[in-house]
């Protein structure tokens, strides 16, 4: 007897929905309710409205004058996803799954976080809509990222220290899974990044797809053309397929995704998936993971909490199969470079996600001629990280 | 007929679960060999994994010890080819769909038929996924089992229909752990199973009380206990073996009762 596969939610090979039976239903319904809304226009007006009015949508792309004449090389435009409520590009998902969740009648979301802010866009998200919230977020974490734990809580959600296993954001994603199959009837998880089971990986692209279509319309406006490379830090990759996603046709444009490599990929300190890991099954999807030769998850490190995740999204998987999207290790001391270098050239301090971003445009915008535009996503601002980066120039501060 | 068809021949199943290497693996082969003593019908040997996320925090404890004492797939292969010398019930493998396919699906499925395993449980490959191993464990004799959730509804008779070995029904919401009281309507999902297969079903998740398992198994086919011998295992570590022999023997007997009536 032969099988028709019946996986849902591949790219390539990627992707799938590798999760435990009690959660079957609750992801098939989900995509169903999403299916329903995507293209019902009522649903998409109260999105935008939202989008417009509440997060501060459509972000500037800003053409970083000072950066583009001080590296000597392509024409930089920075995209300010730091400027939407809640200080990063998280809010565009969360406002899109918390209509979802509350049209599908769940009155309680919950969501895992590493840095901090999908967990403050869940939480805010939660305070306007009227929803109960839970974060889960790694014990390691809420230590890193203390003003963010604080942010929550003042928002009214309640934060949940993940203490098993590394405590940084793969222990918030296990935790927040088995906390959707305990109670599953009234709750939504709303998954922060383009990762775990179909159809996360595509309705979170989606709601982030917002981002590379205003730069399209934006570089359209200012320079009558489109980019020639889009720069982006991955984690999980949700800035950065929001950032590629309408350019992904246009073959022209590079479409570079920045890995956090810590220490460096040579050293076991690091969370360049790409780079280090390999083929895998883990968090409900097929990807790239980092893991030893019996397929223990490998416990990654980064400076940044946010892109501290041992694997990477479907799509990009897929992306980098094909070809299509380059991804490129960056370490801390070049995004801490970075960190800094942006806040004394342009007056911006970008969250230190985005700074690995920064970096990277650092390195190749002097390699590129006049002629060429980049645009740089800076996918968050950078106020939650100062401590840390004190701390990491050995300056020990206070909030 | 399948090997594992045989742990439920003579009536109500009794069916634990150890994860191997916790603390060691020579306590692990002591203790399935108590377990088999006592009553075991079938043993699940769990092959840790760093993030078994389907796990509650007792089996997750397991999980982290077993790791630290250095327990890969390859060592616990060996320990069952020790084991197949003269334990001779069936036994499956519960592990993560991670640990399957890093290893390389066919050599692991391949390996596991050679040393005499009947059966894989892996908690994250549903129904809809089940392709990436199930032609493997086809080929190779290896009953790939399903599960069935208090959530499952429509899909009990999709999943029963291409169930192998026995279905794993899981009696609650949630991960596994011990719990004070079963709420979920079990006698109407194993009424739904019965009419789309003739494989037996067992029930896990939260049984831990000899009552619990005489309820359960009389429900269905059988009873799997799993963290309240884990939760032995913490508490006893070098010296749990004999405990868990004592605990499966008052399991088996309350289960025993149930086919006497």
């Amino acid at each position: 007897m032969t099988h028709e596969t019946k996986s849902r939610g591949r790219f390539g090979i990627h992707g799938g929905q590798y999760i435990p039976e009690t959660l079957m239903n609750a992801v098939i319904e989900l995509e169903e309710a999403y299916n329903r809304f995507k293209d019902d226009p009522k649903f998409q007006q109260e999105l935008e409205t939202l989008f417009n009015d509440y997060a501060g949508r459509p972000s500037l792309l800003y053409f970083a004058e000072k950066m583009t004449k001080d590296l000597g090389g392509a024409k930089i435009y920075l995209k300010r996803e730091d400027l939407n409520h809640t200080g990063a590009h998280k809010i565009n998902n969360v406002l899109g799954q918390a209509l979802l969740a509350k049209r599908m009648g769940k009155t309680r979301l919950i969501a895992e976080t590493g840095a901090g802010q999908h967990g403050v866009a869940t939480a805010t998200a939660a305070a306007l809509m009227g929803m109960e919230c839970v974060v889960f977020m790694g014990e390691e974490d809420t230590k890193r990222q203390a003003l963010n734990v604080y942010r929550m809580r003042l928002l009214g959600a309640e934060v949940i220290p993940v203490k098993s296993g590394t405590a940084t954001l793969k222990d918030a994603v296990s935790e927040a899974m088995r906390e959707w199959t305990s109670r599953i009837s009234d709750t939504h998880y709303c998954l922060g990044s383009v990762m775990g089971p179909h159809p996360f990986p595509t309705i979170v692209r989606d709601f982030q797809a917002v981002i590379s279509k205003e730069i399209k319309e934006q570089t359209l406006k200012k320079e009558g053309r489109l980019p020639d490379a889009v720069i982006a830090c991955v984690g999980g990759g949700s800035n950065a397929i929001g950032s590629f996603y309408h350019f992904i046709e246009d073959e022209s444009v590079r479409l570079i995704g920045c890995e956090a490599a810590g220490r460096g990929i040579d050293s076991a300190e690091t969370a360049a998936t790409i780079h280090t890991g390999r083929l895998g099954i883990f968090h409900g999807m097929k990807s790239y993971f980092c893991q030893d030769e019996y397929g223990q998850i490998a416990p990654v490190y980064s400076i940044s909490a946010g892109l501290d995740y041992p694997g990477i999204g479907p799509e990009h998987a897929h992306l980098h199969d094909i070809g299509r999207a380059e991804y490129v290790p960056v370490t801390d001391d070049e995004a801490v470079n970075a960190f800094e270098y942006l806040a004394r050239t342009e007056g911006i301090i970008p969250a230190i996600e985005s700074a690995h971003a920064v970096a990277h445009a650092m390195k190749i915008a002097p390699t590129l001629g006049g002629d060429k535009i980049i645009v740089i996503t800076l996918s968050g601002r950078g106020d939650k990280d100062c401590a840390a980066i004190a701390r990491y120039r050995g300056e020990d501060i206070h909030e | 007929m399948s090997n594992i068809k045989k742990a439920f021949a003579k009536g109500k199943a009794f069916i634990p679960f150890i994860t191997c290497g916790d603390p060691d693996l020579e306590t692990t082969a002591s203790a399935v060999r108590s377990a088999a003593e006592n009553g075991a019908d079938l043993i699940e040997l769990g092959i840790p994994f760093s993030d078994p996320t389907a796990e509650g925090p007792v089996i997750q404890g397991a999980n982290v010890r077993a790791l630290r004492a250095g327990t890969t797939t390859d060592k616990i292969f060996d320990l069952v080819r020790d084991l197949r010398k003269d334990v001779s019930i069936p036994m499956v493998f519960m592990t993560y769909a991670n640990v399957v396919f890093s290893y390389g699906a066919e050599r692991f499925i391949s390996t596991c038929q050679d040393i005499g395993m009947d059966g894989l449980i892996l908690p994250d490959l549903p129904f809809e996924e089940k392709d990436e191993f199930a032609p493997l464990c086809k080929a190779h004799e290896v009953d790939l089992i399903s599960l069935i959730a208090p959530t499952s509804e429509k899909r009990i008779a999709m999943i029963a229909r291409e169930a192998k070995g026995f279905l794993y029904i899981v009696s609650s919401l949630g991960v596994t752990g011990v719990r004070s009281e079963i709420k979920t309507d079990l006698a109407s999902i194993v009424a739904s199973v019965r009419q789309s297969t003739d494989i037996p079903c067992a029930i896990g998740f939260g049984i831990s009380t000899p009552e619990q398992a005489k309820k359960m198994a009389s429900l269905s086919d059988g009873a799997i206990v799993g963290s309240a011998i884990i939760k032995l295992l913490e508490k006893y570590g070098k010296d749990a073996p004999r405990y868990i022999g004592e605990y499966v023997k008052s399991m088996k007997d309350a289960i025993v009762s149930i086919d006497k009536v």
